[in-house]
């Protein structure tokens, strides 16, 4: 883990000649693969710091409360966290002169439930050459390749530039973008409306409204949700079947379209494993369709396509033209 | 016994913005061009101002169809309103047939407040697509249902 | 909790012939927040407006629902009602039951259970009203007419008149218009020039009249009693403080070949020009297009001949930055081409003309002299063809599916004139109908027909074919029911007039709306004919609808009139229905800044005491003055921090739910 131990000094040292106050990075939970965030005081506390392949949490959205505290804030930005963070400066969420961005490499995260469906038990940890997982397990050893454990999110990976930084640790800046990120909302798209529908009754019926995708996304970061608040008449009783679970997710969708940077963090959180991110890459697909191509995120001064138009924007009926067969 | 077989009548909200779409309706109803009882309009200030939420709200409702009906691209009453809603419109129709629900149930159409006559027929058009669709089932909330 | 009271108006027989008003104002009774309904004949009459102030009084009503015509033609006068009656004007809603249910809907039961929910409808947005208190805001005392022609002149002189400032843009050279291409007016036959110079003058004389020729409007912002106008000053490579209008110039400069517009190309003018001898400001301008000067660097001949040393080739557009309080839109109308109809041969033969060509042929000041003569060969014609309806009243795509109102009567002018001065002259009027509804209209009409003995022929032209050195016209007399040929000198096409161009860019920018045609429309077609819908926007003239010069002067007058009636107040009302954020649900992120059309959302940050602690936040907030209240940002919002008075989130849900129950 000579990674982590370089970033770790790097924070150490930023401490100590008092660049930042305090940095947000990631800490061993309850399991050695549900490291979760963390912010780290003091040099006593950062020895809990970890940074291995399973830190998929995007800690970009921790400074919007972390940030209006006295002080300066280190972040651990990921290359794909980093244009959370820059939607984040683009909406006034997070004062830039109160952060320090330190960029981090990537290798792209594991997901355990994945060596898990190998039909792996009893893990106790994981070791990662790069190419090939060591699970070890009360069973003994297993190995497996890196590839075929890989975050969901991770096989279509945006690359290893980071978009804003102060300072780069183990960063690799030339690795490319890789993966085809609408394979799956095509493949929706082109099914009938009945197999749609029962694909998404399926996956949204087992929403638990435990609210997991919209606390991690670094996009809902509303100082109170719509649907927390009684006022907003938007606010429903949680969890009957069918139509609460669709409203909420559409409209989540629908308030994140054109600022969702596609982080996937909402389906990585996910206690039920639905499929979340395919919600807001249908509208990154119809946005960058219709509209153009627009990445959130890729700087910090974007303006969504959704507040803004053209004199000569496809009508709605061009819904009616496009999709799936029926 | 004979189960006496009820005539599907379909519940369709029309958002209309007061400027063109609520006029054009007015222009309709002076001119007596008829159109199914079924379509109950609301009156918003401009097409930009409907929220999709409101369009959820309706089916979640038991609404069958929902059209929003504004001024033609260029001649919005504050100039710019009816392009943002054409993206989002466009945005959301996208998502909702990509959940499956059928996409004639959502519909936008630009009527000025001198087309009374083209307003008439948009909504006896939309009724008529609502009609042979049958009912709105995807999106309504069972719950609403019960009380029904 | 609200009171409401209910009050279902019968409209006569228009709402109570279709819906049962008793059933409805009964069912209505047991709504939520209703404590008191009923139904009277006419809701709208004094006697129906006491109904409600009585039971505002007597039940302490603090909400109103009156079930009647569309909101559109009585939201106000019930809104008054309410005020009178000592409630917020703003605690009215009206259930279109009228114009959405009685006057479609033939079925009682069918009529009666729609008017009911609509009811419904306005009571659930009524619990969730509020009363809203409009803001105030400034009148700049100065307005701007848009066009220089007969309308914008009137309607600048009635303005100034009464005692405030006017700027006329104009984008010619000089003001005057159409009208001052014409030779004569109908039904009086006086000369055009004589009555319209008089006025171009007293404009350019009036101490509170500024004219901009050869301007433009480049952009405008704002709303009404507060426009922020920029105008374009185009080049025109001579300077007008300097320029004293001898003309010198304008018959020095070498470049002869340039069509003459004034006299629509029938001849040609100089690169330096005065459109006409009257020409207010009478300021030479140098064509761009074609000065030898400025084109190659080499000439420079009315800059030696200017004693007034008025020439600059060095002149660039300038810009002016002007606030007014009142924008009148005068741009007028042209005459379509018609070269898109083939079969008149406009195209083929010199000897087919339009009217306004005919006009300028006939006029002492045109390319004649004020010689009817051949544009061809020069010869005096002695078979002259007049067509109507070249491209009005014709629903292809070439044409105007409109009547364009004056060209029956001026073709009767032409013919009558025609005849008067040239009684060797054999003339011939082909027309679908004679439209002839003003005021000496049809005696002027019966007069070239049985004093003059013009032939007027019911039938159109089928085809105009150059033959030799004349015209072959094929037509069809209708009545007599056969098709006839006549060999004319000259073919004079009544061709269809259209808004001017400028007209459609135009309105965008004043966010006013046009028909299909690219007519302006009216606020109200009947009551508020010179009124755009758009707030301090006035309409005069040919922009509206076609017109002849005695009803665009009237409609001139009538548009200043309502500009002096803006102008009078020092402060206008604004419309409470406008934007608000909540400032503790204000996320900062910007997005309802960038959709909104008037500027109206500025961010600051601010304090605010949460939890005992100082925390500064950055949060939105709206200029109630400036905001118009489309409502755009509510939904760019996602915190649902930005909400619409009068037209909330909830109350419009309401309204949902009121309706899918």
């Amino acid at each position: 883990m000579q990674r982590a131990e370089m970033i770790k000094a790097k924070i150490l040292e930023l401490m100590q000649n008092k660049t930042v106050d305090r940095a947000i990075g990631w800490k061993r939970g309850e399991f050695f693969y549900d490291n979760s965030p963390a912010v780290f005081e003091t040099p006593e506390e950062l020895e809990d710091f970890v940074y291995d392949s399973f830190c998929g949490a995007n800690l970009s959205k921790y400074l919007v409360k972390e940030a209006k505290k006295d002080g300066k804030v280190l972040v651990c930005i990921k290359p794909c966290d980093s244009y959370s963070l820059n939607q984040l400066l683009t909406e006034h969420r997070v004062d830039r002169s109160k952060i320090y961005v330190l960029g981090i490499g990537c290798d792209g995260m594991l997901d355990i439930e994945l060596i898990r469906a190998k039909g792996i038990k009893g893990i106790t940890a994981v070791k990662d050459d790069g190419e090939t997982l060591t699970v070890d397990t009360v069973y003994g050893e297993r190995t497996l390749p890196r590839s075929e454990a890989i975050l969901g999110r991770c096989t279509v990976c945006k690359g290893g530039k980071h978009v804003i930084f102060d300072e780069l640790v183990c960063a690799d800046e030339e690795k490319e973008a890789r993966g085809d990120r609408f394979e799956k909302v095509s493949e929706l798209e082109a099914m009938t409306d009945d197999e749609r529908f029962a694909f998404w009754r399926s996956e949204l019926s087992k929403c638990i409204r435990c609210n997991a995708c919209r606390n991690a996304c670094p996009a809902c970061t509303c100082e109170k949700c719509v649907f927390d608040n009684d006022a907003s008449g938007y606010a429903s009783k949680a969890n009957s079947d069918t139509f609460e679970e669709n409203m909420f997710h559409i409209i989540r969708a629908f308030h994140v379209a054109g600022r969702c940077t596609d982080c996937g963090e909402c389906s990585r959180v996910c206690p039920e494993k639905i499929p979340l991110h395919l919600l807001n890459r249908k509208f990154i697909k119809d946005i960058n369709e219709l509209y153009g191509e627009y990445q959130a995120g890729e700087t910090d001064n974007g303006r969504s396509p959704v507040t803004n138009f053209t004199k000569t924007d496809a009508e709605p009926s061009v819904i009616y033209e496009r999709g799936g067969k029926n | 016994m004979q189960i006496e077989k009820k005539e599907f009548k379909p519940l369709i909200v029309a958002f209309c913005c007061n400027w063109c779409s609520y006029a054009g309706a007015d222009l309709a109803g002076s001119g007596r061009m008829s159109y199914p009882a079924e379509v109950k309009i609301i009156r918003v200030p401009c097409s930009c101002r409907v929220n999709p939420a409101f369009i959820l709200r309706a089916f979640q409702r038991g609404a069958d169809g929902v059209i929003l009906c504004g001024c033609h691209p260029g001649d919005c009453h504050y100039s710019t309103g009816n392009y943002y809603a054409r993206r989002r419109m466009t945005l959301l129709f996208g998502m909702l047939d990509y959940l499956g629900i059928e996409k004639e149930r959502t519909r936008v159409e630009w009527v000025s407040a001198a087309e009374g006559a083209k307003f008439a027929s948009v909504m006896n058009d939309f009724v008529s697509k609502i009609v042979s669709l049958g009912e709105n089932k995807r999106l309504e909330d069972l719950r609403c249902k019960e009380q029904k | 909790m609200q009171r409401i009271g209910v009050f279902v108006c019968w409209c006569g027989s228009n709402i109570a012939g279709t819906v049962d008003v008793h059933a409805v104002a009964e069912a209505l009774k047991n709504e939520p927040g209703v404590v008191f309904s009923t139904d009277y004949q006419y809701m709208c009459s004094e006697a129906g407006q006491k109904i409600i102030k009585d039971a505002v009084a007597e039940h302490r009503l603090t909400g109103v629902v009156v079930c009647s015509c569309s909101p559109r033609m009585h939201e106000a006068t019930f809104r008054k009602t309410a005020q009178a009656a000592g409630l917020n004007p703003y605690m009215v809603e009206i259930a279109n039951i009228r114009e959405q249910c009685s006057w479609i809907h033939k079925d009682m039961p069918e009529g009666t259970e729609k008017a009911i929910i609509l009811g419904k409808a306005a009571i659930a947005k009524v619990n969730l009203n509020v009363p809203l208190q409009a803001g105030e805001s400034p009148v700049t005392k100065r307005a701007l007419v848009i066009g220089g022609g007969i309308a914008g002149i009137q309607t600048a002189l009635d303005i100034a008149d009464a005692g405030f400032e006017v700027d006329i843009v104009e984008k010619e050279p000089t003001i005057g218009g159409k009208m001052a291409q014409l030779d004569k007016t109908f039904p009086t036959l006086d000369c055009a020039a004589c009555i319209l110079t008089p006025k171009m003058v007293d404009a350019a004389q009036h101490e509170k009249i500024t004219i901009y020729s050869y301007s433009e409007v480049e952009e405008v912002k704002g709303f009404v009693g507060n426009f922020d106008v920029k105008i374009k000053k185009k080049a025109r490579y001579v300077k007008p403080e300097l320029c004293t209008g001898c003309g010198l110039c304008t018959e020095k400069c070498p470049q002869k070949k340039v069509p003459n517009q004034f006299n629509l190309g029938m001849d040609n003018r100089r690169a330096i020009y005065i459109p006409f001898a009257q020409a207010v400001p009478k300021i030479a301008t140098i064509d761009a297009d074609y000065c030898t000067m400025l084109k190659t660097g080499k000439c420079g001949v009315c800059s030696k001949v200017c004693t007034a040393k008025a020439i600059d080739y060095t002149q660039k557009d300038e810009y002016v930055q002007e606030k007014y309080g009142a924008i009148v839109v005068a741009t007028g109308f042209n005459p379509i081409k018609p070269d898109k109809f083939g079969e008149y041969s406009y195209n083929k033969s010199k000897d087919v003309v339009t009217s306004l060509e005919y006009e300028r042929l006939m006029n002492a000041a045109g390319p004649t002299a004020g010689t009817l003569l051949r544009p061809s060969d020069g010869k005096h014609p002695h078979t002259i063809v007049f067509v109507q309806c070249v491209g009005s009243r014709d629903t292809r795509s070439c044409g105007k599916e409109y009547c364009s109102k004056i060209c029956c009567m001026y073709t009767a002018k032409h013919a009558m004139l025609t005849r008067e001065k040239y009684p060797d002259t054999e003339v011939y009027v082909f027309y679908i109908d004679v439209r002839t509804p003003g005021k000496g209209f049809d005696e002027f009409y019966r007069r070239a027909v049985e004093k003059y003995g013009v032939h007027y022929i019911k039938g159109m032209v089928g085809k105009v074919t150059p033959q030799g050195d004349q015209l072959l016209v094929q037509a069809s007399d209708l009545i007599a029911g056969e098709q006839m040929t006549i060999n004319a000198d000259m073919v004079v096409l009544a061709t269809a007039i259209e808004p001017d161009k400028s007209a459609r860019p135009l309105a965008t920018m004043l966010t006013a709306s046009m028909d299909t045609n690219d007519f302006f429309t009216e606020a109200h077609p009947k009551l508020r004919p010179v009124e755009s819908p758009t707030a301090g926007v006035f309409l005069s003239g040919v922009c509206q609808g076609p017109k002849d010069i005695p009803e665009t002067v009237a409609q001139a007058g009538a548009a200043a009139g309502k500009v002096i009636g803006l102008l009078c107040k020092d402060k206008l009302l604004g419309n409470p229905c406008v934007a608000s954020s909540d400032e503790m649900l204000c996320n900062g992120c910007s997005s309802c800044e960038k959709v909104c059309p008037y500027g109206a959302i500025t961010y600051s940050d601010k304090e605010f005491r949460i939890a005992g602690k100082t925390v500064v936040r950055r949060v939105a907030s709206v200029n109630p003055a400036v905001c118009q209240g489309c409502g755009a940002c509510t939904v760019a919002c996602p915190s649902g921090a930005m909400d619409l008075k009068g037209f909330s989130n909830r109350q419009i849900m309401s309204e949902v739910d009121a309706i899918c129950k």
